[in-house]
């Protein structure tokens, strides 16, 4: 008998009245681990939202939105959210100033013109860059970034916003890169021949026909990466530190809304004290931060998505 | 006859056009070398401050407060019980993300049909992959460790970093059941099989080598999470690696953060040879995804 012959007497001598039942039962099992996915979105929002709600109970929305003094442990204590929007603004603002210029001029390189051979090994090297861990980038803020920029400016802390904003630059020119590299190179060359048919050099092809016609990918990867800046954890909390403070000196410390997370988590406060709701109230306005970005890079990408044949 | 093209505005500022095509090309293959220079220079800093500080030793004993302990010729101090709490951690968050994830993917894939419940959990997950990981942490120690008890211990770790990782997990895994061919679940079914046997004896052998690598590739993103550990209580001071599902744990990322701020600027040594130890386990673990990948991968 051959082995195909026994996979079929296999496949099929197990077949009886209880089958009908039986595949329900699988059926169910297998909608159940989809359904985890489900209730883990559930699960946030209900854990943010009820933690939230004993900490509104003692301060008020209008001053947690608009203070400007962040003081959660020392007294007199403040809860201003401001200085922590504040400092995850800076990090924000300043990594993308780095990766998105630098990672769609890698990503028109490797489309446009780097050789095919030059771009398989590019881009999974840069890729490598994504899969570090942060802790790893927070380390190499600490010791190569940050005594850099003390050698420029003397007057640098140990901890600054500057060694935070690059650090995270350079975490996020990746997802740049990657994402609008495969948005450019999508775009049929059909468009580049008609160009150069008009008489286009290469550089009017790539800034004039590619870079439009891969726009909605191309902004797309600018959102993701920006609230992956938002969310950055630990190496803005080790290279930016724990400082709170509305300042316009990247030379000074700073605390981003995750570091302060980090505070309290690293801290032994008492469940339930004000300290402890606050996590799950900075913890929501930062979801919701991030979520109303991911929507929005979701949005853009079916708006304005070019559907080449 | 004007020539109306938007490209092409006069004809002697070609050798103009040549340059500005030169410097440009020039700008983008500058930018292409930051990261790759960045990475160079990471990776550099961190074997170059970690040298001479990974020992035997530090692979094998508990951490300590004093700096001299982490010599090669101290008392001998190292990275031990977070190393062994780190491997626990990975295998516990393996054996859940395994069976949720695939589970999860061979549903989507195999039984929803084309339906709104099924773009609103494929919508759902792609928006779960975008949330931050210390989220992820929040909703660990309200759950885990205050809901349901589990306390600051490794399955309440592993519970987290199994959400936090499930979203990569499942799309990855609905990959691999996509690309085995229809034609081999319909001779499936012509002989006869039921829609599990299917799953069973065709599907999920075939697809097996995809979800492996993508299964390895996201628990090596979760070895190297800090955030969601830290949450959940993961210790820095533990001198003993865990020895049960709910005893405390440690973990190299959190170690390698506690060294890495610690006022004493010699600890900046202790943190990098941590960070080796560390990206020696990520670069096994992708190792091992690639050459499943490329041992199994039918278009090599």
């Amino acid at each position: 008998m051959s082995s195909a012959d026994e996979t079929a007497v296999a496949i099929t001598g197990e077949s009886g009245p209880m089958n009908g039942l039986k595949e329900t039962a699988i059926r169910s099992v297998f909608f159940s681990c989809a359904l985890v996915t489900v209730l883990t979105t559930l699960g946030i929002i209900l854990v943010l939202v009820q933690g939230s709600i004993g900490f509104f109970q003692e301060v008020s929305i209008v001053e947690y939105v608009t203070g400007t003094d962040w003081s959660p442990v020392i007294r007199p204590r403040s809860f201003g959210v401001l200085p922590l929007i504040w400092g995850t603004l800076i990090i924000t603002v300043g990594s993308a100033l780095i990766a998105i210029p630098v990672g769609t001029a890698t990503a028109i390189y490797l489309s446009e013109y780097a050789d095919p051979q030059v771009r398989k090994v590019i881009k999974p090297t840069l890729e490598i860059l994504a899969g570090i861990p942060t802790i790893v980038y927070g380390f190499f803020a600490l010791s190569f970034i940050t005594p850099i920029i003390q050698r420029f400016f003397p007057e640098t802390g140990t901890f600054n916003a500057a060694a935070g904003a690059i650090v995270v630059g350079i975490m996020i020119i990746p997802m740049v890169s990657s994402l609008s590299e495969d948005a450019m190179s999508s775009v049929p060359d059909d468009l580049r021949n008609a160009a150069y048919g008009l008489g286009a050099t290469k550089f009017e092809v790539s800034t004039s026909v590619v870079f439009p016609a891969s726009l909605s990918g191309v902004i797309a990867s600018y959102i993701l990466a920006l609230s992956r800046a938002i969310g950055e954890t630990m190496a803005v909390t080790l290279a930016a530190g724990m400082h709170p403070q509305i300042t316009g000196n990247l030379l000074e410390p700073i605390q981003t809304m995750t570091a302060y997370m980090v505070q309290i988590g690293i801290s032994d406060v008492s469940v339930g004290s004000i300290g402890y709701q606050s996590l799950f109230a900075v913890g929501l306005t930062l979801f919701a931060m991030t979520l109303a970005m991911n929507l929005f890079s979701l949005w853009i990408k079916s708006r304005y998505r070019e559907e080449y044949q | 006859m004007s020539t109306e093209t938007p490209f092409s505005e006069g004809t002697d500022d070609i050798e103009r056009k040549r340059k500005i095509g030169q410097a440009f090309v020039a700008v983008c293959f500058a930018s292409t070398l930051v990261g790759i220079v960045a990475l160079v220079a990471l990776i550099a800093d961190v074997i170059y401050e970690s040298w001479g500080w990974v020992t035997w030793e530090f692979l094998t004993y508990p951490p300590s407060q004093v700096v001299e302990n982490f010599l090669p010729d101290g008392r001998g101090a190292g990275i031990y019980p977070a190393l062994v709490g780190s491997i626990f951690l990975i295998a516990l968050t393996a054996v859940f993300t395994i069976f949720l994830g695939v589970g999860a993917a061979i549903y989507l894939e195999e039984y929803a049909a084309e339906s709104r419940l099924k773009s609103f959990i494929e919508a759902n997950i792609a928006n779960l992959a975008g949330v931050p990981s210390i989220v992820y942490g929040l909703l660990g120690l309200a759950i885990f460790v205050r809901a349901i008890q589990l306390g600051t211990s490794l399955i309440a770790g592993a519970l987290t970093l199994t959400l936090l990782i499930l979203p990569i997990v499942i799309v990855s895994s609905q990959e691999a059941l996509r690309a085995v061919p229809d034609s081999q679940r319909q001779a499936a079914y012509g002989v006869g099989a039921t829609q599990w046997q299917v799953i069973r004896d065709v599907v999920l052998p075939r697809a097996l080598p995809g979800i492996m690598t993508g299964t390895i590739l996201s628990l090596s993103r979760a070895i190297g999470e800090t955030a969601p550990i830290l949450m959940v209580g993961a210790a820095t001071s533990l001198f003993v690696a865990p020895d049960g599902l709910t005893s405390p744990f440690s973990a190299m990322p959190m170690m390698i953060f506690e060294w890495a701020g610690h006022p004493e600027p010699e600890f900046q040594h202790v943190a990098a040879a941590g960070i080796v130890v560390l990206l020696t386990i990520l670069l096994l673990m992708n190792a091992v995804a690639i050459l499943i990948r490329n041992r199994y991968d039918p278009r090599s």
